[in-house]
Parts: structure tokens; C-alpha cells; sequence
């Protein structure tokens, strides 16, 4: 079959499939989804199917992006517009069925918004939603929409043109494209793609590689799971180009172990590519050959740094060594090698098939095109995001993220992971861009956004990184392996109301030569969490310091939890529950801690009733509480009568 | 298992492979997956099937947090450490959770039945705190959750 | 091969293409403190010590791992550089026992020398250290891990020069040690002792048993096989206590053998070693002279038939040696029965 043939059947196919007579049923079905529980919602929608006798055609789909929202189903009615149901549970799955597809019924309550073309009253456009509409999607163009396990999904949305297109002109010619498209690496450093790709093209020597870095091991990020989980033919096809680009013949995608499904897709999909000719010696006629394999990371962050990465391909401990010589020169057993991201692959594909003008014209200056982040923490909105490059803080984190649950203030953005910074809100306004995080003392890094409220501590923020880098550095360089320790410890020891004046001094000290004498960027950007937390929340350490206070009440050396006297009604609950015997108490007495024997469990603020509110939680002070049980004195509050 | 038994195994596992020295991370890989664990017989013979040293096994097994040496559980609970699960409180999981089984992180309960490690992260942090037993994903766990998950009770 | 010319501290160097900037340092007499380059392996790039400033290359780069190219401009002793170095150094110094009076490395010890170098007299750092027990299983050197550095030294030349792999680093970050299979002992590794390992070692980690000084020196090859391997043997009180690989030595380069490194000195003052030739009289051996043993040996061979004798050559014998042997067995003695222990 030619290509032709295959892209005319694969259109067929899907035209009949969006304008056939049976209902569809996407179901969100990557990790995420997962987690929230898509497997029961898609038993009970064969269930709920059987039960009413219909048939329709129901597709696991990759990730839309909006995990806050999930499980997500969207039910496409012959000649009505798609709808996105959000939070569906296996109990609201028959109604949905019965009201909606039996029914018509479109139970707009339960309705995200509808997708593509035609509308409904009383359902929003989604994409028009704040969450949805400054996004752009181009890396995720096919997630949530296709069916990942189906080549035929991405050939019948133009999949392989921008392949077929390479394949017209020059590898010259492309490397020029990619450069002019301005895209820039998405693994973290944004290093310009085609200039990459055009000295591992001009590297002598007849034996090359690409790599696909799908690591992703930056706690806090997802993006590339959910492309890969999503839709792995547009990173496959972006390889495809480079390789035919660069005079690559062989590649492998590292992939870390702990995204099985991701795994299984990519093992799916080489095989489809395989037999559709996309895979193998003389690909599509055009005499490119090209072979890939999937390596299975084991379980070590700094494997996501290039150097590390070929060496545990190798079958090598993972260290990284000392550049030059670059991977372009020589890389994987020493031949010149490539490496780029997933969604830097996913980028290509997209550039390859609308060309670069038309990618160009998202994004700013110096970044163009968009970026995928994972917004998670305290965030109302948490998921998958696709932005232009150079859109602000503010918009990301208020219209797309819609701001801080439970109505907390807002205390930072954490970007670029454990290579990154905490932003307080006096940088919001910033575009999220290359340079300009970089500025603000972060990176853009590989795309994780972490929302963090007034209730995190900043200092044990600063210590999770450092506990994480730590705990993740190779070993073989001193500044990182020692400077990382020290460190940690003296952040231990800050949050533990250990800490020194001059600790601070300390820090920025220590922080500056591990940065400065690191041999790879694992310890050259290890300092950043603490380096943007004491630019940033100086206040925060110093009260840790100074007044052995931790304002968020996170530390748990540093706070307290006393029973009210004039609140406690003496019920026994706390005194029940408290893990180690730290309370005392007895019938219409005022239960007392023990503050020796408290661990700061939490669990007598937890169990006291609300009604009574009579444990609180403090730090840096002392609340005047009787020394043992006493006689409750005060009435029972109204609240408690009343009810 | 007896050491035969071990050894059969084994070999049916490295039929699967061609003997180059980059392929010690997957047969590891494949081995643990065969054992749970990465006996030191085991690693030995891996040594002698890829004819590299026993220390560069060692060397590289010790590197990679996926590789264990003891016998681990049945049921693997495995705790997300990252960021966003940070942020939303996993502590308060793992503390239930290691109450529940009674073994701290890297250990297994004495009946083999369950092991309880935590994990740089999941990618599922949308929906943190991340909990992950055997294959399936726990998301928005809560301690009043951990129980009935451990116990299969859950609805 | 193409020589290229390149700047350091002011000072014009002209080095052959693919030396790299701390071998053209050093060929120009600039010192830069190193502890894990060796000119035996391969650049590796761990201590961060050798860190220089080079124009027009960004941040600080490894002048151990670094080629030097043509027109580069290389400044060795800058205010970051050294800041760099000394961060390093307090951080290991923090990271190791602080016994110099009474450790078996005192002045000999690497990281003594670039401390002092650096002028580091107090410490910035708390200590972080780990209690490994001592590893003292081998009976010719010691392996203290409290000591170690990790500049992977041992491991590499394990690996790049002896080819035995019986120790890699295990474990990592932190936690990363230098490590047998298992963590065993030593001697129950695949270790062949031969010490090369020990030599490189940069601190008191590895350190041989014997930790005496000698007074003087005396250069000799080694007695104990034919490939000729020179040595320096060091002596104090007229006994032989250490010995030392001649490193400028076109045979060995410096490398030694377990028998070469660590059989010398016992071998040569064992009371059963036999320092006169002995005649066996009437059962009994009795000491005599070289000349009335040659004679008898000449003798007695002489009473045999040419086939009836064989000429078996020792190990010890040198390339020479077993040359003047076999013209002995086929054109005096006549014989073709002419045979090589080649083992011992
Ligand atoms: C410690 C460390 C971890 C990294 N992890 C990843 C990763 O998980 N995924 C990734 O794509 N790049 C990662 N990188 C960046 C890569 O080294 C490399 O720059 C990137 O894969 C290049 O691809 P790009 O040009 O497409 O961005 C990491 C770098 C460091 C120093
Ligand atoms: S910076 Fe850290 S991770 Fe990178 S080589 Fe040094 S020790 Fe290893
Ligand atoms: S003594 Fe020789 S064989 Fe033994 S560990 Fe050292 S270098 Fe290797
Ligand atoms: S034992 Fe010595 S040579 Fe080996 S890594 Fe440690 S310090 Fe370096
Ligand atoms: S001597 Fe160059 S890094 Fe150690």
C-alpha cells in the first residue's frame, strides 16, 4: 500500500466513524484518568450499553488536559456536537446513557462543554472556557480526540504528512525549516532544535542516533506521559523527520519504567508504524531506514541528563561526564548523537506539516510556538495545559488554574521542578518564557508548575527539593554530592528550629560554588529551589531562625497544639484517638497535652468535633492552658444545643 | 525455590537476550521481574552470561533505585513523593499507611505480603496524593482511604 | 602530529593536538591542583579542583577533561576559580577524619597538599560522615572507605589498567562507595592484590600494611618472572620494607604485579632462603662456593648422553637468561629437551 492508500483508507474510516449512526463514547483513559477511576466509568458504560441493547462505539482516549474534572466521557449523538461530562462516576454512567442517548436529554448540569463544531444551549463551548481558551494546542493536538492505539487515528488528523513533506525536500532544507520555526528544546534548557540537529548532521562518521528523552523525572510533571499516553505517533513522526534530517539510522526512546501505560502505547504503535512501512529499511519508498528501540529507565532522575542517559543505555552506571565532547560529536558509543524531548518531537511533526510561519506565529520574540505544563498543587483547576510561550503567571495560574482552593491566599509558583524557583505573586505579571523565568532566579524547565498556598511552608518547600536532589545525585562530582548533603542538612535543621544567623549567608554561599562547580546541571541548578525561596521569603527563614516560628504551622518541631480550656467540652475523643498517650482528661474535665509526649500527629485537631473547635494549632507562641485536667467551667457553646 | 529451580528460571529469562553488555539493565530488569528481587546467585549469573564483572553488576544494580535485593511483598503499596503530592499532604498517607502494615518505606511485612517503597513521582499529579498498589492508581487519597484500599474493601 | 599553541596565566604553550589543558599546564610547569586525574586513565572529571577560567567558553570548565585547542586562552588562578576549589576542598575536608599526625598518608597525602595549596587553615563546613568499618581482609593493604574521596582512582584503574573489575563504585550520590560484589571483603572479591589500585589512591584509603618509611632507595627489576618489570625497592635498617613501580620504565610503566609489589621484601629477607649454592653430600646439603658448585654441576652433566638430558628454564629468568640457557642445552650440552616452567 502506499502512502496515499493508507491515508485515504485511514480518512474513510474515520469520517464513518464521526458521521455514522452509532453514538461514540470517548473515555479518558490515560494514567490519569486512570487514577480517578475510568476503568469502573467504562464497565459501567458497557454495562448501561447492554443493558438498554445499544451499541456504540466507545475509544479510550489519551488526556484533554483538565484532570481536575476526571473521570471525563464525552458522548458524540449522530448529528450533535461533542460533549465533555466531567467527574463521571460509575452511577452517573446509566443515567447518561438513558437520559442522553435514549432520551436526548443532554444533562447539561453534568456537561464541561462541548467540543468542535455545532453548539447546545445551556452547554459552553469548551475551549471558550477561561481554563481552555488562551490555550493552543499543537503538541497536544490528538489527545483526548483519537484513539492512541490506533495508527490509523493520526494518519486519518494528518499524521506522517509532515514525514511525507521532509521526505520531499532536503535534510538541509529541514534542519533550515526547524531553525527558522524558532523551536526551541522542551526538556528544560531550550536549546535552539534545528542548530542541534545540524551539528550532529555535520558530525562526521556513517553511524548515528537520536534519542528520545522521555525520562520525565522532574516530581511535579507530567506532560510528556500524557503526549506519549495521547498520542505517541506525533512524537514517533517527529523522530522520523530528525532521523531522516540528521542521517540517523537507529534510535531509542528512554523511557522511565514507572509510566507502563505510556510503555505499552509506544510498543503498540512502533508495531503499527512497522506494518504500515513508517518503520524498518527503505521507509515509504523514499530509501531512509530507520530502527528504533525502547529503553526502560530504572529508576534514577539524572538519567533525564543527556550525558547519563547514553551511558545507561550503555548498560552503565548513569553518571554524566564532562562536556566536550558533545553528544553531537560523540554520544552514544561514541557515534554522534541527538537527543531531543517529547514534546520538542511532538513540536516537529506539528512545524513539518503546517510550516514555520504558521508555528511561528504563536509564542514571542526569542520563544516561539507553545508549552505544555502540568499545574498541580493548590490549584483549583489541576491538569494538562498548552500554552502560547510568553503568556503571564497570572493568566496560568488565575484563568486557566482559577486561583487558589478553599479561598487561601497564594503564596508561590514553583516552576522547573527541582531545577527551578519559587515565584511569590509580586512576579506574576511575568511572561513564561525562556529568559524571563531565568531572570526571576527559576527556569522554565521541563514544564512542571507547582501551586503553593499560605498553608506550605516555604523553608520545608526549599528542603523537599534539596531532600530530592540529594537523594538523586550521582554521586561523582564533590560540589553536588557533599554541597547538596550540607545543604539539606542545614535546611533540616532551619525547619527544625536549629537554625543559625548565619546559616542564610551560608547557603547563598554554598549555593553559588555547587551552581558554579558542578560537572553536570543536576548540581548546577540544585541550589535554585533555595536560592529563589530566600530571594523571595527571606521573612520566612528568618522567622524559622530567629523566632523558632514556622508561619505556615508546617514544621512540625516548630508548632504546638493546645486544648482551649474554654472550649473543650471534655468528650474524650482527642484523648481516645491520640496516638502516643499524649492527652489527659476524664469526664467534664479539660483535657490537657502533654507537650513531651506530642509527636504533632494532628490527629486531636482532626478528631475534635467542629462544634467545638477546641484544639488549635500554633507556632512561635504558647497558649495559657491549664497544667492538668481541671473542671469545665464554661456552658456548652449554643451551636451545640441547637443542633 | 531450590537453587535448580532458580537456575532454570533464569535461563528462561536470558534466553530472551543475546549476551551484549549493554543489555545488563533490562535482563536485571527481567530478572527482578522474574524473582521480585535480585538474588546475588542471580546477579552472578548474569555476570557470567553478559562476561562482565560481578562488581559492574553490583556497581550498576545498586545505581538504580528500581533494583532491590531482598525479597519484597506480594502486593507492592508504593507512595508518591512528588511536588504536587508533597504540597497536598502524602505525609499523612504514608503515616497511615505505614501504621496500617507496620513497616516503614523499603520494608516488607514479615508474611511477604506487602512492600511498601515511595516513588520520585507518578505523573498523575493532578490528581495528588498519588497511591499506587500493585498495578492500580489511587488518586485524591485521604487517610480514611488507605484501609479499605489495603484490605480490598474498597468500593 | 599537529601541534597547536594556546595561552595559560600569560605564558605561550605549545602542546600536540588532543592534550588536554591540564597536561599543557603542566608541560608548561602551572600548577593546578588535581585530585582525580591520573596520567594512566582516563580523564574523569569528579574533584572539580581543576576548574579554570577559559575565554570565550561559558561557566568553569574541568581543565582535567578539557582538549586544548588552538588560540585558547586559559587563566588557572582566578578569584571564582579558586573559589570553586575551595568550596570542594572544604566540603571533603568536612567529609573526612581530620587525624593527619597519625594517619598513614601524612604527607603523602593529596588532598593535604591541595588544602594547603588553596591556604585553607580552618573549616566552614559541620561534619558529615558516614562509619564505614575498615576493610583490612586483603594481608597486603587496607581499604578504609572513611577516608575516600571518590575520585573513582581504584576503580578505574581496576578496570582501565589490571582489567580485573574486582571493585566499582556502588550505590550513589551520598551513599556511593567504592565496592567489591555484595560488599564483601576484598579478599574474598576476584581481587588479584596487585596493589595498582592502592598506588593511585590520592588519601588514606588505600593503604599498604607496611607503613614505614624507607631512608633510601635502590633501583633493580624485579627478581620474580621474565618480563623485567623496574622497580625501585626502598630500604631502612639494610632490610627492603617498600616497594615502588618505575614509572619512567618503558616495560612496565610503573605497574606491579602482587609478587613484584608485595613478595619482594619477605622473599628476600626469609631465613630459609638459600644465599650460597649447597652440594648434596651422602644425603646431606652443605654450603659451598659458586666455583666448586659450577664444577661439580659441569661434571656430572658431562657423565650424561645428549638426549638424556633436559633443560628446564625458571619463570624467574629473563629474556636474556632463557636465551643463554637454550645455547647452553643445544650447543654445549647437545640436547633438544629444552622446556619453560612458565609458571610459578
Ligand atoms: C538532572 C537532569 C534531568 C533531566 N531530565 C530530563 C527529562 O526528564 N526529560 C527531558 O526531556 N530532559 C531532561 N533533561 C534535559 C536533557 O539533558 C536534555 O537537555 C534534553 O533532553 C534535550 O532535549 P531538548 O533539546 O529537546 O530539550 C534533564 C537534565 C538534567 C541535568
Ligand atoms: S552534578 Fe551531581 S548528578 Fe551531576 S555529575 Fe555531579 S554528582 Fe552527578
Ligand atoms: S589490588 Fe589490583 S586487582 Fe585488587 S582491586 Fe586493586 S587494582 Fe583491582
Ligand atoms: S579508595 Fe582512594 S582511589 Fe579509590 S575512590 Fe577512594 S580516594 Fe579514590
Ligand atoms: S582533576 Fe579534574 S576534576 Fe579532578
Amino acid at each position: 500500500m502506499t502512502f496515499a492508500e493508507i491515508q485515504s483508507r485511514a480518512k474513510a474510516e474515520w469520517a464513518a466513524l464521526e458521521h455514522g449512526d452509532k453514538p461514540r463514547i470517548l473515555i479518558g483513559s490515560a494514567t490519569c484518568g486512570r487514577a480517578a477511576g475510568a476503568k469502573a466509568v467504562l464497565e459501567a458504560t458497557n454495562a448501561a450499553l447492554a443493558q438498554h441493547n445499544l451499541e456504540a462505539n466507545i475509544t479510550e482516549v489519551g488526556c484533554i488536559g483538565p484532570c481536575y474534572a476526571e473521570p471525563l466521557m464525552d458522548i458524540i449523538k449522530p448529528g450533535r456536537p461533542r460533549i465533555c461530562y466531567s467527574q463521571v462516576t460509575p452511577e452517573i454512567v446509566p443515567w447518561l446513557i438513558e437520559d442522553y442517548i435514549i432520551n436526548d436529554n443532554p444533562h447539561s448540569d453534568l456537561a464541561l462543554g462541548t467540543i468542535g463544531d455545532g453548539s447546545l444551549d445551556g452547554i459552553p463551548r469548551l475551549f471558550d472556557l477561561p481554563m481552555l481558551k488562551p490555550q493552543v494546542r499543537i503538541a497536544l493536538r490528538n489527545c483526548g480526540t483519537i484513539d492512541p492505539e490506533e495508527i490509523n487515528q493520526y494518519i486519518a488528523r494528518d499524521g506522517y504528512r509532515g514525514l511525507v513533506r521532509a521526505l520531499s525536500m532536503t535534510p538541509e532544507e529541514v534542519i533550515e525549516e526547524i531553525k527558522k520555526s524558532g523551536l526551541r528544546g522542551r526538556g528544560g534548557a531550550g536549546f535552539p532544535t534545528g542548530m542541534k540537529w545540524e551539528f550532529c548532521r555535520k558530525s562526521p562518521g556513517t553511524v548515528k542516533y537520536i534519542i528520545c528523552n522521555a525520562d520525565e523525572g522532574d516530581p511535579g510533571a507530567f506532560m510528556d506521559r500524557s503526549l506519549l499516553e495521547g498520542d505517541p505517533h506525533a512524537v514517533l513522526e517527529g523522530m522520523l523527520i530528525s532521523a531522516y534530517a540528521i542521517g540517523a539510522t537507529e534510535g531509542y526512546i528512554y523511557i522511565r519504567a514507572e509510566y507502563p501505560l505510556a510503555i505499552d502505547r509506544l510498543k503498540i504503535a512502533l508495531r503499527q508504524m512497522t506494518e504500515y512501512e513508517l518503520l524498518g529499511d527503505n521507509i515509504l519508498g523514499s530509501g531512509l531506514n530507520f530502527h528504533l528501540k525502547i529503553k526502560e529507565g530504572a529508576g534514577a532522575f539524572v538519567c533525564g541528563e543527556e550525558t547519563a542517559l547514553m551511558a545507561s543505555i550503555e548498560g552503565k552506571r548513569g553518571m554524566p561526564r564532562s562536556r566536550p565532547p558533545f553528544p553531537a560529536q560523540s554520544g552514544l558509543w561514541g557515534k554522534p548523537t541527538n537527543i531531543n524531548n517529547v514534546e520538542t518531537w511532538a513540536n516537529v511533526s506539528a512545524i513539518m506539516l503546517r510550516g514555520t510561519a504558521w508555528y511561528a506565529s504563536y509564542g514571542s520574540d526569542k520563544n516561539k510556538g507553545t508549552k505544555t505544563f502540568a499545574l498541580a498543587g493548590k490549584i483549583n483547576r489541576t491538569g494538562l495545559i498548552e500554552v502560547p510561550l510568553g503568556i503571564s503567571l497570572k493568566e496560568i495560574v488565575y484563568d486557566i488554574g482559577d486561583g487558589i482552593p478553599d479561598g487561601k491566599r497564594f503564596k508561590a509558583v514553583q516552576t522547573g521542578g527541582p531545577s527551578g524557583g519559587c515565584l511569590p505573586a509580586s512576579q506574576l505579571e511575568r511572561p513564561v518564557d525562556y529568559e524571563s523565568l531565568t531572570e526571576a532566579g527559576s527556569i522554565m524547565g521541563s514544564g512542571g508548575m507547582v501551586v503553593i498556598d499560605e498553608d506550605t511552608c516555604i523553608v520545608d518547600v526549599a528542603r523537599y527539593f534539596l531532600a530530592f536532589t540529594q537523594s538523586e545525585s550521582c554521586g561523582k562530582c564533590v560540589p553536588c554530592r557533599l554541597g547538596t548533603k550540607q545543604m539539606l542538612n542545614i535546611l533540616e535543621n532551619i525547619c527544625q528550629g536549629k537554625g543559625k544567623v548565619e546559616d542564610i549567608d551560608l547557603l547563598l554561599k554554598v549555593s553559588q560554588q555547587i551552581k558554579a562547580g558542578s560537572l553536570c546541571a543536576l548540581g548546577g541548578t540544585a541550589p535554585n529551589p533555595v536560592l529563589t525561596t530566600i530571594r523571595y521569603f527571606q521573612d520566612e527563614y528568618e522567622a524559622h531562625i530567629k523566632e523558632k516560628r514556622c508561619p505556615a504551622l508546617v514544621c512540625p518541631e516548630l508548632i504546638s497544639y493546645y486544648i482551649l480550656a474554654d472550649k473543650c467540652q471534655g468528650c474524650g475523643i482527642c484523648l481516645r484517638a491520640c496516638p502516643t498517650e499524649a492527652i489527659t482528661g476524664g469526664k467534664r474535665m479539660v483535657h490537657v497535652i502533654d507537650q513531651s509526649k506530642c509527636n504533632k500527629c494532628s490527629t486531636c485537631l482532626n478528631v475534635c468535633p467542629d462544634r467545638f473547635g477546641a484544639v488549635v494549632k500554633v507556632s512561635g507562641e504558647e497558649i495559657k492552658v491549664p497544667k492538668k485536667p481541671v473542671p469545665i467551667t464554661v456552658s456548652k457553646p449554643d451551636t451545640y444545643t441547637q443542633r | 525455590m531450590t537453587e535448580t529451580e532458580l537456575k532454570e528460571r533464569l535461563t528462561e529469562v536470558l534466553t530472551h537476550y543475546t549476551g551484549q553488555k549493554n543489555e545488563l539493565i533490562p535482563v536485571l530488569q527481567a530478572a527482578q521481574e522474574q524473582f521480585g528481587y535480585l538474588p546475588a546467585e542471580v546477579m552472578q549469573e548474569i555476570a557470567r552470561f553478559l562476561r562482565i564483572s560481578e562488581s559492574t553488576v553490583y556497581g550498576v544494580s545498586t545505581f538504580y533505585a528500581q533494583f532491590k535485593f531482598q525479597p519484597t511483598g506480594k502486593k507492592k503499596v508504593r507512595l508518591c513523593r512528588g511536588t504536587a503530592c508533597h504540597v497536598r499532604g502524602v505525609s499523612r498517607i504514608l503515616d497511615e499507611v505505614e501504621k496500617q502494615l507496620g513497616i516503614k518505606p523499603g520494608e516488607t511485612t514479615s508474611d511477604l505480603e506487602y512492600s511498601l517503597e515511595t516513588i520520585a513521582c507518578f505523573g498523575s499529579c493532578a490528581l495528588a496524593p498519588v497511591m499506587v498498589v500493585g498495578n492500580n492508581v489511587y488518586g485524591r487519597m485521604t487517610p480514611k482511604k488507605v484501609a479499605p484500599i489495603l484490605d480490598g474493601t474498597e468500593q | 602530529m599537529e601541534t597547536i599553541k594556546l595561552t595559560i596565566n600569560g605564558v605561550e604553550v605549545k602542546v600536540n593536538r588532543g592534550t588536554t589543558v591540564l597536561e599543557a599546564a603542566q608541560a608548561a610547569n602551572i600548577y593546578i591542583p588535581t585530585l582525580c586525574a591520573d596520567p594512566d586513565l582516563e580523564p574523569y572529571g569528579s574533584c572539580r579542583l581543576c576548574v579554570v577560567e577559559i575565554e570565550k567558553i561559558r561557566g568553569l570548565p574541568t581543565a582535567c577533561t578539557t582538549p586544548a585547542t588552538n588560540g585558547m586562552v586559559v587563566h588557572t588562578e582566578t578569584p571564582a576559580v579558586n573559589e570553586v576549589r575551595r568550596t570542594s576542598v572544604d566540603l571533603l575536608i568536612a567529609n573526612h577524619p581530620m587525624d593527619c599526625l597519625t594517619c598513614r598518608q601524612n604527607q603523602q597525602c593529596e588532598l593535604q597538599q591541595v588544602t594547603a595549596h588553596l591556604g585553607i587553615t580552618e573549616r566552614r563546613f559541620p561534619r558529615t560522615d558516614q562509619a564505614f568499618p575498615v576493610d583490612t581482609s586483603n594481608p597486603f593493604f587496607d581499604l578504609d572507605r572513611n577516608y575516600c574521596i571518590l575520585c573513582a582512582k581504584c576503580v578505574r584503574t581496576c578496570d582501565e589498567i589490571t582489567g580485573i573489575n574486582a571493585i566499582d563504585l556502588a550505590f550513589r550520590g551520598y551513599s556511593a562507595r567504592v565496592a567489591t560484589f555484595g560488599d564483601k571483603p576484598l579478599i574474598e572479591s576476584t581481587c588479584k592484590s596487585c596493589g595498582e589500585c592502592m598506588v593511585r589512591c590520592p588519601v588514606a584509603a588505600l593503604t599498604p600494611k607496611e607503613t614505614r618509611r624507607p631512608i633510601h632507595e635502590v633501583k633493580t627489576t624485579c627478581p620474580y618472572c621474565g618480563v623485567g618489570c623496574q622497580m625501585y625497592l626502598g630500604i631502612k635498617d639494610g632490610q627492603v620494607i617498600t616497594v615502588r613501580g618505575d614509572r619512567d620504565n618503558e616495560v612496565n610503566g610503573g605497574h606491579l604485579c602482587v609478587k613484584g609489589r608485595f613478595g619482594i621484601a619477605e622473599f628476600v629477607h626469609h631465613p630459609e632462603r638459600l644465599t650460597n649454592p649447597q652440594i648434596r653430600k651422602n644425603g646431606k646439603l652443605a654450603e659451598t662456593t659458586w666455583d666448586r658448585a659450577l664444577d661439580e654441576a659441569a661434571a656430572r652433566l658431562g657423565q650424561y648422553a645428549p638426549n638424556e638430558v633436559a633443560v628446564i628454564a625458571s619463570a624467574k629468568c629473563t629474556n636474556e637468561e632463557n636465551y643463554v640457557l637454550q645455547k647452553l642445552g643445544r650447543a654445549v650440552l647437545g640436547t633438544q629437551n629444552i622446556d619453560h616452567c612458565a609458571r610459578l
